[in-house]
């Protein structure tokens, strides 16, 4: 086996991570460490994009935060995301959802999909 | 103690204790065999010789190979010598593993043979700004290295005036990189940041004790 994927093996931990792609809305649970408490601070959004292979992969998550639109990119096996919930399946034709950061309101909904039937 | 030889296999991350992703270089470090321990009384300098990464013996010199064999390390593809004096008890036909030399957390210096970029100009080769604007009607003067000189005094170019020529493929030692983990059974040195030389490159890894201390 490559080196690389050995180390690599090392850090990739896929017990708390569910199945997930463009489009699907997720609530991130993520560590927050304040002075030396820690604790969880909930994120929910859909999830714009995932990129990256092996060890080093992140994925955008956007949220509208009152009017303003929030994005934020999580490292997909930082220690820091306690769990990933996914909320719903969304239904989408392509991997890169971009084109939402030019629509808001009813433009900006995305079909749900039945996780379990493959279209 | 001394350094190893390793094999760099490439980067990625992963991340430390307290969750920040490190950037990393994987090198493959195997076992190395000391083959010869030079003193300052009989070589004129201190040093300790090291061989690894085997080899098929048929490729072997027999004048090498019973240099090899005095330390019983059969045939090895890299043999290299770290100055400063052999610490206490280590002697010829040890094998020294990774946790021997390095321990993580602490520095050492990478020095290996950088990639070769052939004939190269002045802005890649010693980071010139080239000369003047892409547009405003010049032509063939963005990468151009300039005014070389001066004019019938001293009439001649000064010597070592930075051109345009062969870049890369020479030794690059890095300093102070941090030991970032140790897989022992895997024979895998982590060092975070980057290493001169091209993917299955030789490096030579140098524990810094050796040398004058790091800042």
């Amino acid at each position: 086996m490559n080196k690389v994927d050995i180390v690599e093996k090392t850090v990739i931990n896929n017990e708390n991570i569910p199945d997930f792609n463009s489009g699907d809305t997720v609530n991130v649970h993520y560590r927050v460490r304040e002075g030396d408490k820690e604790r969880i601070q909930q994120y929910q959004g859909v999830v714009l994009n995932r990129k990256g292979s092996g060890s080093n992969q992140a994925f955008t998550v956007r949220k509208m935060s009152g009017s303003i639109g929030v994005e934020r990119v999580f490292p997909l096996y930082s220690p820091f995301i306690a769990k990933i919930e996914v909320k719903k399946y969304g239904k989408v034709r392509r991997s890169k959802l971009f084109y939402l950061r030019n629509l808001t309101g009813k433009a900006a909904r995305i079909t749900e999909r039945d996780p379990n039937k493959e279209s | 103690m001394s350094g190893l030889v390793g094999k760099k296999i490439g980067m990625t991350s992963i991340y430390a204790e307290d969750g920040r992703s490190v950037p990393v270089t994987v090198i493959e470090v195997p076992d190395a065999v000391v083959t010869q321990i030079k003193t300052a009384e009989v070589d004129g300098y201190d040093a300790i010789q090291v061989a690894s990464f085997d080899k098929k013996e048929k490729n072997v010199s027999k004048a090498l190979m019973g240099h090899l064999n005095k330390a019983d390390a059969g045939a090895k593809r890299v043999i290299r010598e770290f100055r400063g004096v052999a610490p206490e008890g280590v002697k010829v036909g040890d094998v020294l593993k990774i946790e021997d030399i390095f321990t993580v957390g602490t520095f050492v210096h990478v020095a290996g043979k950088s990639k070769g970029r052939g004939f190269s100009g002045v802005i890649r080769r010693h980071n010139f700004g080239g000369v003047g604007d892409s547009t405003h009607g010049q032509h063939n003067r963005l990468r151009a290295p300039g005014s070389i000189g001066q004019s019938s005094d001293p009439s001649r170019v000064f010597k070592g005036m930075k051109m345009a020529g062969r870049y890369g493929n020479e030794r690059i030692k890095v300093r102070n990189l941090q030991v970032a983990k140790i897989m022992s059974e895997e024979n895998i040195l982590l060092i975070t940041g980057s290493v001169p030389g091209t993917n299955g490159g030789f490096v030579e890894i140098t524990n810094l004790k050796t040398e004058e201390s790091a800042a």
